[in-house]
């Protein structure tokens, strides 16, 4: 098979996972769809020769972020003891929004020069390298970020019962 | 890239004789015969389950969500499944082939995560929702040293790549390979077999292979840290309501993740394809057990290496899930997050140095 129907596959793959989202009212659903709209995103790295920012991105995004997404999601449910329904809230101006945000993208891409991708040669050797060269600080001041989110988050969370610390 | 045409009938035929293994060792260890009816020794005794969960009804409760309930069991195997697309079979047949091998590898079965999640949440049922979220926090923390571990690895012989790890340790190795790593005078990279694996080339990999094997248990949500499904307590865990063809899911996925850490534990720790047999002098054991390269014994050899190392790690994880009582929620979190985390990135530290003073 042609490598562009793989990527207008999953392509479609993401603007029907995100439309999808879109129209279900029950949150549970879509935050599974969103499962299938960052494979989908994925995928497209993988197309790009990006196979490492796609593992990061099912890594982080799906085997990370979603997961608790999907955690709260239903611990919170369980508390109201019914599935949490979204609601459609100011239709007019979501729609104007995102079609103006939709115009901006497309114009500003009619800009874009367009390469062949070509497949680097030991990518992960020379993203570790920039990593811990060139980009150090930049590294180093994320990991201390995450750091104190980390710090911050287990103090906001500690149980506060009395001789128990 | 042909790997897994191997690898889907190897995963069928592994659930069922890993399950017939687990009741026959099962009843050794605890002094019983096991299932001796149907067939020599009851040798046919899973067969004839499979054949009954087959013709069972595909039960689906009332109150299930029933798409999610339908979808989880698949997306369960289907992560599994997938994970086994970058492991090697011997030299010349590789999977694939991805410079990005082993992270890969554990941002796909992370996936499984979510497939237990739906079967919890569709299912509509405590037990099932206890198992699910009792599994997540489970994986989700032992996730962190068993990753710490497999850096530890990859730090050492420099490389992401599974097929670039089993050559490291092996005849083929691109590296000089000293005995123990530390004693210079002695270059063995002649001998092969044992001497060349990751675990006799660098020794400070013991410590880790032991959090590896520990966290490992706890992925596949084996006992002693089955409580996902703790049958004395949620049933059956996440998979409560399921029956039939859709429950054999379940099975065929557990017994395909154990088949998968103990191949990826072989890959990392004991030479992956390589033959255990070291050459001495004449007798060159290591030469006649893995075959030309490219050869068609050394396909032969390699998958025959590969498995064996992988069957005995599975005959471990049932070994250990037969001897040992299962630990209770909090021993379960201390031991991940007060000891094994710690130790992990200590020793992460450990392989560091090594391999700056001992290989560089």
């Amino acid at each position: 098979m042609d490598i562009g129907i793989i990527h207008y596959i999953f392509a479609a793959l993401v603007v029907l996972s995100v439309l999808g989202i879109l129209v279900t009212r029950n949150l549970l659903y879509a935050a599974f769809l969103l499962v299938l709209t960052f494979l989908g995103v994925a995928g497209l790295f993988v197309l790009a020769q990006a196979d490492f920012v796609a593992v990061t991105q099912l890594m982080i995004y799906i085997g990370g972020v979603l997961i608790l997404l999907v955690f709260g999601i239903m611990l919170t449910n369980r508390v109201a003891g019914q599935p949490i329904l979204t609601q459609l809230n100011r239709t007019v101006l979501g729609v104007l929004f995102s079609v103006a945000l939709f115009a901006s993208i497309v114009y500003l891409t009619q800009g874009f020069q367009t390469t062949e991708i070509v497949a680097a040669p030991h990518a992960i050797q020379r993203l570790g390298m920039a990593i811990l060269t060139d980009y150090f600080i930049l590294f180093e001041i994320v990991g201390v970020l995450l750091l104190v989110a980390l710090v911050g988050a287990a103090t906001i969370a500690r149980f506060k019962g009395e001789g128990h610390g | 890239m042909t790997t897994f045409l191997f690898f889907l009938p190897l995963i069928l035929t592994n659930a069922v004789l890993g399950i017939y293994a687990e009741r026959k060792i099962s009843a050794f260890i605890q002094d019983r015969m096991g299932p001796m009816e149907t067939g020599k020794f009851g040798i046919l005794q899973t067969t004839a389950d499979i054949v009954k969960l087959i013709q069972k009804e595909d039960i689906v409760p009332a109150a299930a969500d029933w798409k999610l309930f339908k979808l989880a069991p698949v997306i369960i195997f289907t992560a599994v499944f997938s994970g086994f697309a970058v492991i090697p079979l011997s030299g010349a047949w590789d999977g694939a082939g991805l410079e990005i091998g082993v992270f890969y590898l554990l941002a796909i079965i992370s996936l499984d995560v979510l497939g237990i999640l739906m079967a919890g949440w569709g299912s509509n049922s405590k037990f099932s929702l206890f198992g699910a979220l009792r599994s997540v926090a489970q994986i989700i923390s032992y996730e962190v040293p068993l990753g710490l571990s497999v850096l530890c690895v990859v730090m050492i012989t420099q490389s992401l790549d599974l097929q670039e790890i089993s050559l490291s340790q092996g005849l083929q190795s691109p590296n000089a390979v000293y005995l123990f790593g530390v004693v210079k005078s002695m270059d063995v990279s002649q001998w092969g077999g044992v001497f060349a694996w990751n675990i006799v080339q660098a020794p400070l990999l013991i410590p880790v292979f032991v959090i590896f094997f520990i966290a490992s248990l706890a992925e596949c949500n084996r006992a002693p840290f089955d409580l996902p499904e703790a049958e004395s307590e949620l049933i059956a865990g996440y998979h409560t309501e399921y029956s039939g063809f859709r429950w054999a899911f379940f099975m065929l996925a557990e017994y395909g993740m154990m088949m998968l850490v103990s191949m990826l534990a072989a890959i990392l720790f004991f030479g992956a394809w390589n033959t255990p047999l070291p050459n001495m002098g004449v007798v060159k054991l290591a030469d006649w057990t893995t075959g030309a390269p490219g050869s068609f014994m050394s396909y032969i050899w390699g998958v025959f290496w590969l498995l064996s190392k992988a069957l005995i790690g599975m005959f471990m994880h049932m070994w250990i899930r037969w001897t040992y009582p299962r630990l209770r929620i909090d021993q379960l979190m201390n031991l991940s997050w007060k000891y094994l985390t710690p130790a992990s990135i200590l020793l992460l530290l450990l392989c560091g140095i090594w391999r700056l003073w001992m290989i560089a």
